[in-house]
């Protein structure tokens, strides 16, 4: 049991895919501008995340292994086929918006990675739960991107107006620059210090460390 | 031509693929500590967007989209749902195609892009671009630019963060800030300073 709640839970913070893996950062940034999208498109990463890790560590003995990256995108590709013709059979407005960030779910690093990283290795089960958790991580990261970025940049949330903006007779003047693409690397780069400040062990090693200050007497 | 020029600057430029659409930065990231990789990368990427982009756009029109099977007597058919299947498996087998290739007639360039040739295969920038070309309906000579541009753009960008990563890694950063953290705020204000082009067009 505590085994899979460490596999369900580690990506989340400890573990994160996108501030320590380096992972799945390419659609992260450009779908976070308003938290309806978002959280669709978490929702399709996640479920696109555990079935492909399911699917892989099901056949993952069949798999010889100079072909299996063919493999794997197929089966990606056929799952992100799948959450593609929902979202236009059921949400088509949505699906616009995302454009064509859905199909890039298929080269999001973090499906491929964890596929390879985790699903050739283990069970079925344990495969999906953490598919799950890897999804989560990427969930946590993006909304809470998404969150600041329509609060502060458009004074709302889920679409619905909190802080009263100039334009519609309140006090509010919106940030713009939240709204645009570089203000998702800042707060991104914001929350990789805010967590790399709690887990400390995270900290990158600095390649040149500075020579103290000498006061010129002493020299 | 007009149009074709004004093609290529608006995707170098205004519509950079790294730096305005966040496309392939997972290598972009990754592979920026040096200047010499970043090269190696960038004309990789040119290289396979210049010849999957078109590829992409011909069986698009000849085969995916609908009615486009009427010249093999399938006028009614409709596969553009087998797209992001079929565009993958064209980037793949071109990457592997071109590494074969390569590794043949030009062994100095293989050797030179070493590792990074089939990391491409997983690289966003490439699918992205072939994903915009269908979404916006491009020509074939239209396509051709477009993958250049794309190509050219990422490169550029990569090549540009891979100067400033270099120089900055002598500098005293805050310790949860260090490595990734400043990476991500450097590539904002050059997302910034692109920006800029914004308005630009011919």
């Amino acid at each position: 049991m505590s085994e899979t709640r460490k596999v369900l839970l580690a990506p989340i913070f400890a573990n994160n895919p996108i501030a320590l893996q380096i992972l799945g950062i390419c659609s992260a940034l450009a779908v976070t501008t308003s938290v309806n999208v978002t959280i669709v498109m978490c929702i399709a990463l996640t479920s696109v995340t555990a079935f492909s890790n399911l699917f892989i560590s099901m056949i993952r003995n069949q798999i010889p292994s100079s072909i299996r990256i063919i493999v794997q995108m197929t089966i990606i590709a056929s799952l992100v086929i799948v959450v593609d013709q929902i979202l236009k059979a059921y949400a088509f407005e949505m699906s616009k918006q995302l454009s064509v960030f859905i199909g890039l779910i298929i080269t999001n690093c973090i499906v491929m990675g964890r596929a390879e990283a985790f699903a050739m290795q283990n069970p079925p089960g344990m495969s999906f739960i953490d598919g799950v958790g890897n999804g989560l991580g990427y969930s946590v990261v993006l909304l809470f991107v998404a969150v600041i970025r329509e609060f502060l940049g458009a004074g709302s949330l889920f679409g619905v107006e909190i802080l009263a903006t100039v334009n519609n007779g309140g006090w509010y003047i919106p940030n713009g620059l939240l709204l645009l693409p570089p203000s998702a690397f800042f707060i991104i780069g914001g929350f990789i210090w805010i967590l790399r400040t709690v887990y400390k062990d995270q900290v990158e090693e600095s390649e040149f460390t500075m020579k103290a200050h000498v006061k010129k007497e002493a020299m | 031509m007009e149009a074709l020029i004004s093609l290529f600057i608006r995707a170098v430029f205004v519509e950079n693929m790294a730096l305005a659409f966040f496309l392939g930065m997972c290598t972009f990231l990754a592979l920026s500590k040096k200047v010499s990789a970043a090269i190696g990368l960038g004309i990789a990427v040119i290289v396979v967007q210049t010849i999957t982009v078109p590829v992409n756009n011909l069986l698009f029109n000849f085969v995916l989209r609908e009615g486009a099977l009427a010249w093999a007597g399938f006028p009614d058919a409709d596969l553009s749902f087998l797209g992001y299947l079929s565009y993958i498996g064209v980037i793949a087998a071109i990457v592997q195609i071109l590494e074969m290739v390569l590794d043949k007639y030009f062994p100095a360039l293989y050797n030179a892009l070493g590792v990074f040739l089939p990391l491409i295969t997983v690289n966003c920038a490439i699918l992205g671009a072939s994903l915009f070309m269908v979404e916006r309906d491009y020509t074939f000579s239209e396509s051709v630019v477009y993958g250049i541009g794309a190509g050219v753009g990422w490169a550029l960008a990569i090549l540009a963060l891979a100067g400033i990563r270099e120089k900055l890694k002598y500098s005293d950063v805050p310790a949860g800030l260090r490595g990734l953290g400043i990476t991500f705020v450097t590539v904002g204000l050059m997302s910034l300073g692109f920006m800029s082009f914004s308005g630009v067009s011919l």
